[in-house]
């Protein structure tokens, strides 16, 4: 009796199901076509109008669901969890905001070619490492490889010593914790403590225009459901596979002939160039970026959206980003003091009871109908 | 009662000493002299005020305090003040009898009111009080001049007190120094060459400019006294640096004591540690609140009461976390991690909410102000000195709890196998309770040290959370000694780095070595020898 053999042949599952098609479609309609009529042509005074206050906090939510996919790339996929997210977030955002910073021209507090902090630090010339700043393509071109070049490096020897765990979160944290420091001082040419600000345009057009606003919204979105296919298409192919084994039984992926240094930091590279790229959409949005983006406590946070979200599932980050930064925006307007309460029973009761995160519960609803 | 009495016979014998010249003095005051005080000759006054701190009058400070606060009167040749509407005699001190007396005031310009207010700082070297006399002498240092040398010769012959007595010494050779007697100049030299303050240093290395000194023996004496005084202050200095950071190393082996426990012999991953430290220092600051409206005549001894009710709160709070939360998470850490991040921001809302959101105070105890000199210029502070032996006293005190006690045994078996220990009648689910506790009150003993030298606020506990992990992961899980040798190694590392690049680089220096030894040896300074499979 001969079985049949089974196919050996890679089997590739959709991209996405036809639902999620739907959604991303849905969403893609919202955040391109809705919005921008909305905020831009409904007349101010209508109930239909949305007012930049909201259109802000949404392209601001939206770059944090893209540090969440990004964490939850490697968290969710590779096991490996990072508590220094915030320091690759904040350093995009600080590339780019060298960009807008240079930007703003003479038109500063006190109108001189260097940027304003440094006229107060009383500095003559540029620092060498500002160099190139005032052209927008060099700058994006440094959102991306200096973080790149920060994971990669890091990565390389943390992964090769095979530092995972626990160990890998606290060194983490401390990594975004020394770059919390060194940028909180005056003398490394970043603006201290109050970082950068004031930014006036952007390409030659006014940053501060609800044009703008709506087409960096709009990029955002893009830039969300961009990340999410490229992570889904990762995880669903032959990459995907192996991290995920790596994940669970890292030995014997090894014992199999598998490197994982290389799928870790492949994973971990592009985990950290997503972060940045979403810190570089968030500082034109929000108009500053200072060193307390890198604390400590910050970067735990993303790790909290993830899991409340569901962690190894691409859309789980994204609500949870969605829902605990919305929850966030209203508790600190409404009861400010109660925001950490909830923010800390956040954390408990998702990790007692909820593991899943929020996607465990669509789950478990579709797996008890037949 | 001896002692009060000695101190009484010194008390009277001092009395003794500074009444002598008094009866003796009191004939110096000559009637010509008073003339002179209201005339015009600027030199010939100064000369009278001179003379008379040289010679130490009795009268010289009564006078000299009129004189700067242009009170001074002369009737009948004799020194007056008007007081109360009478006009009393300096020299007696009595009130005049006579009401209509003619006076004359003395006016002094603005060169003699300097004279007079250098001449009553120089009297200060004659008070009675100790601290007053200590702190002229200090004043020394800056201000010695020539003209001073006679009235420095006098107190370096009178004053008893070692501490004071080194300083005149200083401020003797400073003074001649500008002597034009060569060989003086060369007493003086030397006589710096065995003081050790940055001031006698610049002092010296002035006098090496091309100019300042022109006899060779005073020169080459001023070289290799420079050179005495360098070593001695390099020798202040390393000896300081390595206090400090020895102190600051005890600083962060009491905070990281308590997650050796937790998390390095338990593998309970505690981001709420910080928070344990934080709820000790605002039971210090409760305790000494306590005191300070009940008990205020034992407000000094606050301390031995805050101690063991900080271990109590933070062990009991730590307790309830682990019997409510933590306990639920075995085996995850990761979980644990993020749950304990929570419960962190849970507690330090809580303070919040009760405590205000500000920084409250905890003042020192007044037994732990000042310090000990051990050289000049080099101070160790009392309360660093107690720190560091609170630091060593914990520390016996958690590995003899370990290693001599049934609990500590119980622990360790827990920690080694699980299954191995329940079957043998341990319970374990009590151990790991208590050993939580353990761990969580000798982070609240961490933070009553914290409250004697830093700031005590709802978030302080955030600032130790990493420098803690770093301390029990540099020093390797599972036991105390890396932990020990981790936190001092830190601390006197930081202080020399401190000194040679500032703090803060100091502080992400040292955070970088220690990402880059961690990835060098994962397992940390110490390991446990024995077969050891990932987890």
């Amino acid at each position: 009796m001969a079985h049949p053999m089974p196919s050996l042949q890679p089997h590739h599952p959709p991209l996405l199901p036809p639902l999620a098609w739907f959604g991303v479609a849905l969403f893609a309609a919202f955040c391109l076509l809705a919005v921008p009529v909305l905020h831009l042509a409904v007349a101010d005074g209508s109930p239909w109008h949305l007012s930049s206050y909201f259109v802000t906090l949404g392209g601001k939510i939206l770059c944090y669901a893209i540090v969440a996919v990004a964490l939850d790339l490697i968290w969710g996929y590779a096991g490996i969890l990072s508590l220094g997210h915030g320091l690759f977030f904040a350093l995009g955002g600080y590339a780019f905001g060298m960009y807008l910073m240079r930007a703003i021209g003479r038109d500063g507090v006190y109108h001189a070619d260097l940027p304003d902090f440094m006229v107060f630090l009383n500095w003559k010339e540029l620092p060498w490492y500002w160099a190139g700043s005032d052209h927008f393509w060099f700058s994006f071109l440094l959102v991306l490889l200096l973080p790149g070049l920060l994971a990669f490096v890091f990565g390389y020897f943390a992964f090769r010593s095979r530092i995972k765990g626990v160990y890998f979160s606290i060194i983490t944290q401390a990594l975004t914790y020394a770059g919390m420091l060194l940028f909180f001082r005056n003398e490394t040419g970043f603006g201290g403590n109050n970082g950068f600000t004031d930014f006036k345009r952007l390409l030659g057009f006014n940053i501060t225009s609800p044009e703008m606003r709506v087409f960096l919204f709009a990029l955002t979105a893009t830039t969300l459901i961009g990340t999410l296919l490229l992570c889904r298409l990762l995880i669903t192919r032959k990459f995907g596979r192996v991290l995920t084994a790596i994940r669970d039984a890292e030995s014997r992926v090894m014992f199999i002939g598998y490197q994982p240094l290389w799928y870790k930091l492949t994973a971990w590279t592009l985990s950290a160039l997503l972060a940045a790229l979403a810190g570089a959409l968030y500082v034109p949005q929000v108009g500053i970026i200072n060193p307390s983006e890198m604390s400590p406590a910050n970067s735990i946070e993303i790790a909290i959206w993830v899991a409340v979200g569901g962690r190894a599932s691409l859309i789980g980050p994204i609500l949870g980003a969605v829902a605990v930064n919305l929850a966030k925006s209203w508790f600190t307007v409404s009861f400010p003091e109660y925001w950490l309460f909830f923010l800390g029973l956040l954390f408990v009761t998702v990790t007692l009871w909820l593991p899943g995160g929020l996607v465990s519960l669509w789950q478990r609803h579709q797996g008890e109908q037949p | 009662m001896p002692q009060p009495l000695l101190r009484q016979a010194a008390g009277w014998l001092l009395c003794l000493l500074l009444m002598m010249p008094m009866h003796s003095a009191l004939a110096d005051w000559q009637a010509e002299q008073a003339s002179t005080l209201l005339g015009t000759d600027s030199e010939a006054r100064l000369a009278v005020l001179r003379q008379w701190v040289a010679n130490g009058e009795p009268f010289a400070e009564a006078v000299l305090k009129a004189l700067s606060e242009d009170a001074l009167l002369i009737g009948a040749q004799r020194p007056l003040r008007k007081e109360g509407g009478h006009l009393v005699d300096l020299l007696s001190g009595q009130a005049v009898a006579d009401t209509a007396m003619h006076t004359e005031s003395v006016t002094i310009n603005n060169r003699l009111r300097r004279e007079v207010q250098a001449s009553l700082a120089l009297l200060r070297l004659f008070a009675s009080n100790r601290a007053e006399r200590l702190a002229a002498a200090s004043a020394l240092q800056s201000r010695a001049t020539p003209a001073m040398v006679p009235v420095l010769e006098r107190a370096v012959q009178q004053e008893k007190d070692p501490e004071i007595s080194a300083l005149l010494h200083l401020g003797l050779a400073l003074a001649q120094l500008g002597s034009s007697d060569a060989q003086q100049r060369l007493q003086a030299v030397i006589a710096l060459g065995e003081s050790a303050t940055p001031v006698t240093k610049a002092t010296l290395s002035r006098l090496l400019l091309p100019g300042a000194e022109m006899d060779k023996t005073v020169l080459r004496q001023v070289e290799s006294s420079l050179q005495q005084v360098n070593r001695r202050l390099l020798f202040g200095e390393a000896i300081a640096s390595l206090f400090s950071g020895l102190s600051l190393g005890s600083i962060l082996l009491l905070t990281a004591l308590g997650l050796a426990i937790t998390y390095g012999v338990m593998g309970i991953l505690n981001m709420a540690h910080g928070e344990l430290l934080m709820i000790g220092a605002y039971t210090t600051y409760a305790v000494q609140t306590l005191f300070r409206t009940h008990w205020p005549q034992w407000l000094d001894g606050y301390l031995f009461v805050a101690i063991p009710a900080a271990f109590a709160m933070a062990a009991l709070v730590g307790m309830l976390l682990e019997r409510t939360v933590i306990r639920w998470l075995y085996g995850r850490p990761l979980e644990t991690l993020l749950a304990t991040w929570g419960l962190s921001l849970i507690l330090i809302q809580a303070v919040r909410l009760l405590f205000g959101a500000q920084n409250v105070e905890v003042a020192n105890p007044s037994w732990m102000s000042g310090g000990v000199t051990l050289l000049p210029g080099v101070v160790l502070p009392w309360n660093r000195i107690i720190i560091s032996l609170l630091a060593l006293a914990v520390l016996a005190l958690t590995w003899s709890l370990l290693n001599r006690t049934r609990l500590g045994l119980f622990v360790r078996a827990v920690t080694q196998n699980r299954p191995m220990a329940a079957c043998v009648g341990v319970p374990t689910s009590r151990i790991d309770t208590l050993a939580f506790g353990l761990g969580s009150g000798i982070a609240g003993l961490g933070g009553v040290a914290i409250s004697q030298i830093a700031n005590v606020g709802p978030d302080m506990g955030q600032g130790y959370i990493v420098d803690s992990f770093l301390v029990v992961v540099l020093g390797g899980v599972g036991q105390l000694a890396g932990a020990v040798w981790a936190a001092l190694g830190l601390g006197i590392t930081a202080k020399l780095l401190e000194g040679w690049v500032g703090a803060v680089i100091a502080k992400i220096l040292l955070l970088v070595f220690i990402i880059v030894f961690i990835q060098r040896r994962p397992q940390g300074l110490f390991v446990l020898k024995g077969r050891q499979t990932e987890s």
